[in-house]
């Protein structure tokens, strides 16, 4: 029993960097920005973060160290959000082709950074100051740290700002209709550069999340990029919901989990024969089960299930 | 301070705008009152609208005064608008279809209380109630019909509290009893001391509905009315104005062929409003047929029905192709259809003598054919009912439509010159490459005869200027060697002399047997140019005219009479 409750608890705590990836994801999208550059801004988060460990882990006590550590994750991922709003919004760039190169210079400058870092500054003592509150049990309850409980509390605030306040109407009214929104006097640019920062932001904290906090390893960063298309693809499982992103990230992480735990189920289960060639084939359920869910939703195309009208379409007031 | 009946809320002094080189405004004055309706009216392109989007910050003045409430004003967006009380409702809505009514109208509207879905929901009931609207608050927009759409935005403007209300051709849109029904609301609001104008150009309409007219020609005032003072036939006259003579040499029409008539011809569109009602008419070879009528009357559906783009209910689309006296070939025909055409006694020969194959080989037939000996006694009749552009063609039918979207329908804006010229001829030859050598040439050929300024025949078409597209796209139709040309509109937006040159283009198709059936919106071009003149009124022709004996006021007047109300 205790292997099953390990391996859930391991799956929700491995969740939330997907958490963190589509809730960023989700709230550039509802501007209408369709942002492929979310595996490249995950990373810088990363790199961010652990370049300020790297800098003051030494010098700032350790209650400082920790929010202060997530602030910088994430200005250095609403940085990337920043260069890319600018180049979409106001230079009204083709996003798809943006996204694609945020992604490609985000994932090498985050290679070129981690590798002049010093595992023994910035990684070993500072993890265990995130593994907050757990961090006293030997369990698996100590894989749950301080940004676990961030991520889904970011989650839940995003849901109710878009679908319960004025300004979640006005930045859903910008992702379907912008010229409705502005029409009706509201700042379509200002919401697109605030969505996109605040968006990446959140985004890049998945990364950090994932190196500091879930793996708390030196070769963490080489997979972020990875999980960053896992996140994308988690915003449609989601149906551009950010609460739903929670129970989303949960399936993922179980059907990731599910492949590098097999040898652990396995065992349990005496008529699941598992070799080498089924891992593989495990990896690609978080894929699968966003196409299933794609489907699904196209079939009973229902409006409010779908992407916002203006995804992917740069407004620009005088085209009339 | 008591404020007067006739106390004015708005006031327009000396505004003038231009788009380039158009004059779209010039020096209009114009004021509005405390608690009246104010009908704009105007035939199509004479500045009502552009007037209008000034007043509520769509577009800036070039020069001219905008007072509200005696205080001269600055509108410089839509929401400077709002702050000055003022609110338009556009014909083309603007909603998000995903949100409810509530939640489209409270966007972007500035409060200090907290937002609360369930207040916004009340206060929208309460506007409905006070005017009379039916709304339910929480209907999403892709549930609603045109007239719900329009509602949610009429409250959208009242709950942002506007007391200057701007309808652009609101009517257009509805049917019958829901333009009764907006008009009733419309009476409340200015019982409750709403100003109101509306944009149109519907006689029976301002004459049913409102206290004064405003009449709008060529971008400036002609004059404010009140309309108990006036009638029908008078605004027509300050609407459309003095007959203007243009220069177009308009030859007589000489040996007319029946070459397209259109037969009971009704059609709806996707909304499941009816577009075309009952249209009859006929277009003859070497004659330019004109229809006339103000813009949506349905001409833009008449021209996409015979060609083959718009779906038709009922009616037929008979082509007569001309085939009289001329030899039958296998190019056109199999020899089976030869046959059984022959069995049907369709063809004489040379000497005028019914042909007949009966008891004659197949090779001999052959023979026959070959020389030329089996010829057609009649022009050949075709049903273009049902067929798309393609099967129109396949069947050998030279027509060719200059659609009012050049760049939309007609031409595809990346694409250069000669690519353009292909879109007609790619299909030809069987090889798996196409032939860009004829495509080149014909554009070579385009950009000469017609004096297109281009760059070079490797520029894409959008960079081009409106007259120049026009000119590439009127070139290519006219190189197929078109029975019929259908041009929408060919010189909206043209200069004067890019205009006469599409002009005697046409006049040259016409003297080449071509028909031509030209829609447009000057009734001086219209009047100079056709031959006939089909007047369409909302979707029905209203009544086929000679255009050498017809007046400008008798065209305006057939264009806006309210049909059904006469009946």
């Amino acid at each position: 029993m205790n292997a099953w409750l390990n391996f859930f608890i391991d799956a929700l705590a491995f969740g939330a960097v997907f958490i963190y990836g589509s809730t960023g994801e989700i709230i550039t999208e509802k501007a209408g920005h369709l942002n492929l550059g979310i595996p490249g801004i995950m990373c810088m988060g990363g790199a961010g973060g652990c370049l300020f460990l790297q800098l003051f882990a030494k010098t700032l006590p350790s209650v400082l160290l920790v929010p202060f550590a997530i602030v910088a994750s994430f200005l250095m991922a609403a940085l990337m959000g920043l260069i890319y709003s600018f180049m979409t919004v106001t230079l009204r760039a083709n996003q798809n082709v943006t996204g694609l190169a945020m992604t490609t210079f985000g994932s090498g400058l985050m290679m070129t950074i981690m590798s002049r870092l010093q595992a023994t500054v910035y990684l070993n003592k500072p993890k265990k100051m995130f593994r907050f509150p757990f961090a006293a049990r030997t369990d698996a309850l100590q894989r749950i740290g301080v940004m676990f409980f961030l991520a889904i509390a970011v989650a839940v605030v995003a849901s109710y700002l878009l679908y319960k306040t004025k300004l979640g109407l006005h930045l859903r009214a910008i992702g379907e209709n912008p010229a409705t929104a502005d029409a009706v006097g509201i700042n379509v640019t200002r919401y697109k550069y605030v969505a996109t920062c605040i968006g990446s932001g959140i985004a890049g904290l998945g990364g950090f999340y994932y190196i500091i906090d879930y793996m708390g390893s030196q070769e963490a960063y080489k997979s972020i990029e990875a999980f960053g298309w896992l996140a994308i693809a988690l915003v449609i499982f989601a149906l551009w919901r950010p609460h739903m992103t929670i129970l989303g990230s949960f399936v993922f992480g179980v059907l990731f989990c599910c492949s590098s735990s097999i040898s652990v189920i396995a065992s349990k289960i005496s008529w699941f024969n598992v070799t080498m060639s089924t891992t593989p084939i495990l990896k690609m359920l978080p894929y699968v089960v966003t196409i299933v869910v794609l489907v699904i939703s196209s079939i009973r195309n229902k409006r409010e299930n779908q992407p916002p009208a203006a995804l992917g379409v740069s407004y620009f007031r005088e085209d009339r | 301070m008591q404020a007067q009946n006739n106390d004015i809320v708005l006031e327009l002094r000396g505004i003038s705008k231009t788009f380039g080189s158009i004059r779209a405004n010039h020096d209009v004055n114009f004021d509005l009152r405390r608690g009246e309706i104010l009908s704009l009216l105007g035939e199509n392109g004479s500045g009502k609208t552009t007037l209008m989007n000034m007043v509520s910050g769509i577009y800036y003045p070039d020069a001219g005064q905008i007072l509200v409430n005696g205080e001269e004003v600055s509108i410089a967006s839509p929401h400077d608008a709002f702050k000055y009380k003022i609110g338009m409702i556009h014909q083309h809505f603007k909603l998000v279809d995903i949100f409810t009514a509530a939640e489209n109208i409270v966007l972007g509207v500035e409060s200090e209380e907290k937002f609360n879905m369930n207040e916004v929901n009340k206060r929208v009931l309460e506007i409905s109630e006070k005017y009379g609207f039916h709304i339910d608050p929480t209907k999403k927009i892709y549930d609603m019909s045109v007239s719900e759409k329009q509602t949610v935005e009429i409250i959208k403007v009242l709950y942002r509290g506007a007391d200057i209300l701007i309808l652009d051709e609101p009517t257009a849109v509805l049917t019958p009893q829901e333009v009764q029904k907006l008009f009733a609301v419309l009476r409340n609001m200015r019982n409750d001391g709403k100003s109101i104008i509306i944009i149109t150009h519907k006689l029976h309409e301002v004459l049913a509905l409102s206290d004064r007219v405003s009449v709008l020609r060529k971008g400036e005032s002609i004059g404010t009315v009140n309309t108990k003072e006036t009638s029908e036939s008078k605004l027509t006259e300050m609407m459309v104005g003095k007959k203007v003579t243009l220069n177009i040499d308009r030859s007589d029409v000489t040996n007319a062929e029946e070459r397209l008539a259109i037969q009971n011809l009704t059609a709806f569109n996707q909304e499941g409003v009816k577009v075309l009602d009952d249209i009859n008419f006929t277009a003859f070879g070497g004659e330019i047929l004109g229809i006339a009528g103000i813009a949506g009357s349905g001409q833009r559906e008449l021209l996409e029905a015979i060609a083959g783009l718009q779906p038709i209910s009922d009616g037929q689309i008979i082509f007569h192709r001309p085939k009289k006296n001329l030899p039958v070939t296998f190019f056109h025909k199999s020899l089976f259809e030869i046959k059984e055409m022959a069995k049907e006694g369709k063809f004489h020969d040379k000497e005028g003598k019914p042909v007949s194959f009966v008891g004659k080989t197949t090779s001999t037939i052959v023979k026959e054919v070959n020389d030329g000996n089996v010829i057609f006694n009649d022009d050949e009749i075709m049903n273009l009912r049902d067929k798309t552009p393609l099967q129109i063609r396949e069947l050998g039918v030279r027509l060719s439509f200059v659609p009012e979207d050049r760049l939309g329908m007609g031409l595809v804006g990346n694409m250069n010159l000669t690519d353009n010229m292909m879109l007609r001829s790619y299909r030809k030859g069987k090889s798996v490459f196409v032939n860009r050598k004829n495509p080149e040439n014909l554009a070579t050929k385009v950009v000469h005869d017609l004096e297109v300024v281009t760059p070079s025949i490797k520029t894409p078409v959008r960079r081009l200027s409106g007259g120049n597209v026009q000119k590439v796209l009127v070139g290519r139709e006219i190189a197929s060697a078109p029975k019929v040309l259908m041009a929408a509109y060919p010189v909206r937006g043209l200069d004067i002399n890019s205009s006469y040159l599409i002009y005697n283009l046409l006049n040259e198709q016409k003297k080449n047997g071509t028909a031509v059936i030209f829609v447009g919106e000057d009734l001086d071009v219209l009047l100079a140019l056709c031959d006939r003149i089909v007047v369409m009124n909302s979707g029905c022709v209203s009544e086929i005219v000679d255009a050498r004996s017809v007046t400008k006021e008798e065209v305006g007047f057939l264009m806006t009479k309210n049909t059904k109300e006469a009946e």
